[in-house]
């Protein structure tokens, strides 16, 4: 698969996760694991550019995939909106849900450039955060889908 | 140019937003290998036998250890109030207690080898009854611990009187749940540890990093030079990880057993049954008053849930009693508990601690009054508040409260909730007789923060390249102090904050420190970090004068340029590179350099105060709530950083409405655990809240010269009830008095319908 641009290949147990694979095998460890029956999100990452819970996938299934981390998103020392906006909105505290935070929310406005606040709560319903309240995320989400009729790359990865 | 009082962004964001932080699991520690525990599945059994042969040559499984085997002496009580004779071994040995308890310690190669063995293990349970229900478990019928002979592990009567409620007219009675919550940080729990040339270097998950090397002291008979205790970033806390729990304890003893580096990190879960409970009490309330409006007495009875052994859990009341009358002025007041162990996970400190579990009680019953005397619950409240020209306020059970400024917080709150118009709404809807109804909820609350007046430690260093460096024995896990103490220094010396570095976790660096619970870190460590910063200032002065011989009060210090000169003649002067150089600074911990070391100790806590509303939308047919609006006003004295003081209430208010709509930790009588991981067990999510209405107010304290006290877990004490009396009062109508927590669909539908039977 290829992981933030790298082609890499590696022979695992069948039963690995993705997300195992990710941390382990490709060495990446800013995506976390929080729980182990899909709810905290806090796997989350994009595969082929769709957000996916990553202990959702074996890594087997992964196989050809294109895989975005939050380390692939800065780009030469720039953060990304989404990463920029969760810095200016305070919408990190401990940080352990962040990275799937951030990997969901530019799904979210992927598919919802321009959303409600209620559709923010509900993308983002799979993201569980014990520090921040989620005030602050919605907050860092909508002001990086730039308000009504604002451009913005923030629904993009690229 | 004042940096403090502003929303300044976090330096620490950067790492966390583009690689991630590094937590426990994240370290790379060569050679290591992985612990799993096998765990209890019975609440309450003598263990006959545990097999754990076959596990132990199972594919990479390089040791076994049972209960035996564990030569470490159990641990009691940290707190002496309670029973001494509770003792928690490192893996059980002729007894469990609770579904979860660690039995067998497996030592492999890899996590999954260890997963694996760990479903080889068998383990004969004689089964025991099961103890749940506290009431049950007061009767000593079934003792968990014979050698403490009851289950009773802190007894507190402070006295009962016959006429307490004499000469009120009206006495309101109510049993209040406050139910057992899991802390569920977002990180489990997590260790690691290796010998090092005799000394143990421990990595730990904690809010306490300087506690476990204590502790691990204690533990392994070391002196403190062997022990060194690293905590790297710690995905969230909340109390539970204050605690030292022996799985992590233990990764030390494993290490020496198999000679290499031991590492662990738990399964959610896991967690669910093995990381302590918050919360817990059975409380008997009576809340007695005049007709118009004035509390004459009030009493509280309260059974704690301590769990299966004597963690933090069992003092929770003492926490409680302090707080006992809130914000009221109320003349008599009695309280009385008593924690008992049962069969289930250990009770530890939860964000309030004990403190909640005060306030929701008080408010609780407040409202309830005002309803039985027809009075508005604001009048009531505004009617009994200690006003602010009393403070010092001494209260009925003797605590003694800062500064607070009660009335005004409750006039903001109104004001900013418009008080009158959800009035009239919620009348709106009444005459309608609609299904879905309007629920006004509040409560004014006070509680206490660094409870003992803790000290902290503090320093601060200047480098010849005109950096500085800050130790603190603070240790955060979400709460910014890299930038809030980083403000505090940039303040008094004008160097900016993204060249202030801020040490901390590591005890090889800093050498005490309290850690970061009981919203206890701005009031010690971060004063101990301004007073550093104001020797520093003054030494750099004291030096500067030396090198331009000048007399040091003709002396200014330019803090936009970072240079100290004579007054009026700029161009003689000294940068804090070239003091910082001149002092010998190496920035090494050592003696030399431009550095202050500060030791600081309060006088006293400090009582941070509010008024929160909550306004709750009932749909009377199905039960479900939705948390409208929550609007909070929170005074927590002077605010060094606006964002960081308002991401913490906004963490506490989201708790709040968790403990008061969704979370609980069930078990069934048997003792299985029924919400033991993240699909049962009803963690709030981002749809089920509304963005809060935040109101500051900076009434300083006087216990300290930045006039700060505690605000990391004011959020939780103020909603919880606030949200909770919503829920009531949207069906006070209906002639429902009270709903527990949490007040699901389930407990909303049955409280109609029983008032309608």
């Amino acid at each position: 698969m290829t992981v933030n641009g790298t082609k890499q290949e590696h022979d695992v147990e069948p039963r690995t996760l993705l997300v195992q694979y990710i941390r382990q095998e490709a060495g990446l460890t800013g995506t976390n694991i929080g729980c182990d029956t899909s709810s905290c999100g806090a796997c989350t990452l994009l595969v082929d550019g769709e957000s996916v819970k990553s202990c959702t996938m074996l890594a087997a299934q992964a196989d050809g995939a294109d895989i975005t981390t939050i380390e692939g998103l800065a780009k030469d020392g720039v953060m990304h909106p989404m990463q920029q906006a969760f810095h200016e909105n305070h919408a990190l505290q401990c940080g352990y849900c962040t990275p799937g935070m951030v990997m969901a929310s530019i799904s979210l406005l992927k598919e919802h450039p321009n959303p409600s606040e209620a559709e923010v709560r509900e993308g983002l319903e799979g993201n569980l955060c014990r520090c921040t309240g989620y005030h602050n995320i919605v907050k860092a989400v909508l002001a990086a889908a730039g308000g009504a009729g604002q451009k913005s790359t923030a629904g993009s990865a690229s | 140019m004042s940096i403090l009082g502003n929303r300044v962004m976090r330096t620490e964001d950067p790492k966390f937003l583009t690689v991630g932080g590094r937590y426990l699991d994240d370290l790379d520690i060569p050679g290591a290998a992985y612990v799993t525990y096998v765990r209890s599945t019975m609440a309450h059994a003598r263990l006959a036998a545990v097999d754990a042969s076959e596990a132990a040559g199972a594919p990479g499984v390089v040791a076994v250890f049972t209960g035996a085997d564990v030569d470490l002496e159990p641990l009691a009580p940290a707190i002496v109030m309670l029973n001494q004779a509770v003792r928690t071994p490192f893996l059980a040995r002729d007894t469990v207690r609770y579904v979860g308890e660690p039995i067998v310690a497996i030592v492999s190669e890899t996590r999954a080898q260890g997963m694996d063995a760990a479903e080889l293990v068998f383990v004969d349970y004689e089964p025991l009854p099961a103890v749940v229900d506290m009431e049950a478990a007061l009767t000593d019928e079934t003792v968990l611990h014979a050698e403490a002979g009851t289950n009773l592990i802190l007894d507190m009567q402070f006295g009962r009187s016959d006429d307490l409620f004499e000469g009120c007219d009206v006495v309101v009675t109510q049993r209040i749940l406050n139910q057992r919550v899991a802390p569920c940080p977002m990180e489990v729990r997590a260790a690691a540890a290796t010998w090092e040339d005799g000394r143990l270097v421990h990595y730990a998950c904690t809010q306490m990093p300087h506690g476990v090397k204590e502790t691990l002291g204690q533990v392994y008979g070391l002196e403190p030079a062997q022990v060194r205790v690293v905590a790297p970033d710690v995905g969230g806390g909340f109390g539970a990880k204050g605690a030292n729990y022996t799985e992590e304890l233990m990764v030390g003893w494993l290490s020496k057993q198999v000679g290499r580096p031991v590492r662990w990190v738990e399964t959610r879960s896991e967690s669910m049954v093995g990381l302590g409970h918050g919360r817990g009490q059975i409380q008997d309330a009576e809340l007695g008053g005049t007709r118009d409006g004035k509390v004459l007495a009030y009493r509280l009875t309260v059974i704690q849930d301590s769990g299966a052994y004597g963690w933090f859990g069992g003092v929770l009341p003492f926490m409680t009693r302090t707080m006992l009358s809130g914000v009221y002025d109320i003349p008599k007041a009695e309280f009385n508990s008593q924690s008992v162990m049962t069969n289930t996970t250990p009770t530890v400190a939860y964000r309030g601690a004990g403190r909640p579990e005060a306030t929701a009680a008080i408010e609780r019953m407040m409202e309830m009054y005002a309803a039985e005397i027809g009075m508005d619950p604001a009048e009531v409240r505004r009617k009994n508040l200690v006003t602010s020209d009393r403070f010092p306020f001494t209260t009925v059970v003797g605590t003694e409260y800062d500064a607070g400024n009660y009335e005004r917080a409750l006039e903001l709150v109104l004001e900013a909730s418009d008080y009158a118009g959800l009035r009239a709404e919620q009348q709106r809807r009444r005459d309608a007789g609609g299904p879905k109804q309007l629920g006004i909820g509040g409560s004014i609350y006070v509680e206490i923060t660094n409870y003992g007046g803790s000290g902290e430690f503090g320093s601060l260093e200047v480098l010849p390249d005109g950096s500085a460096e800050v130790r603190t024995g603070t240790s955060p896990h979400g709460q910014g102090h890299e930038t809030a103490w980083a403000m505090l220094a940039s303040e008094q010396t004008g160097i900016p904050i993204d060249r202030i570095k801020v040490v901390h976790g590591d005890t090889d660096l800093v050498p005490t420190g309290g850690g970061t619970a009981g919203s206890r870190s701005a009031q010690a460590g971060g004063v101990a970090v301004h007073q550093a910063a104001v020797q520093v200032v003054d030494k750099a002065k004291q030096l500067a004068a030396d090198l331009l011989e000048a007399n040091p009060d003709d002396l200014v210090l330019d803090k936009v340029d970072g240079r100290f000169h004579v007054a009026g003649t700029p161009s003689a002067g000294k940068s804090w590179s070239e003091l910082a150089a001149a002092a010998g600074s190496a920035g090494d911990g050592g003696d030399t350099g431009l550095k202050a070391m500060v030791d600081f100790k309060p006088p006293t806590a400090t009582f941070p105060f509010g008024a929160h509303i909550c306004v709750a939308e009932v749909d009377t047919e199905t039960g479900k709530v939705t948390v409208e609006r929550l609007i909070a006003v929170d005074d927590a004295g002077t605010i060094i950083n606006p964002l960081l003081a308002d991401g913490q209430i906004h963490g506490g208010l989201a708790q709040g409405v968790a403990q008061a709509l969704l979370e609980e930790v069930r078990y069934d009588d048997d003792g299985n655990p029924v919400t033991a991981n993240l699909a049962d067990y009803a963690f709030i999510s981002a749809a089920e809240l509304p963005s809060f209405e935040t109101v500051r107010m900076e009434t300083p304290t006087p216990v300290n010269e930045l006039g700060v006290k505690g605000i990391g877990e004011s959020g939780t004490v103020g909603s919880t009830p606030a949200v909770q009396n919503a829920v009531v009062d949207a069906l006070a109508h209906l002639g429902v008095r009270h709903v527990d927590m949490p007040a699901t669909p389930e407990r909303v539908w049955r409280a109609i319908a029983d008032a309608s039977a």
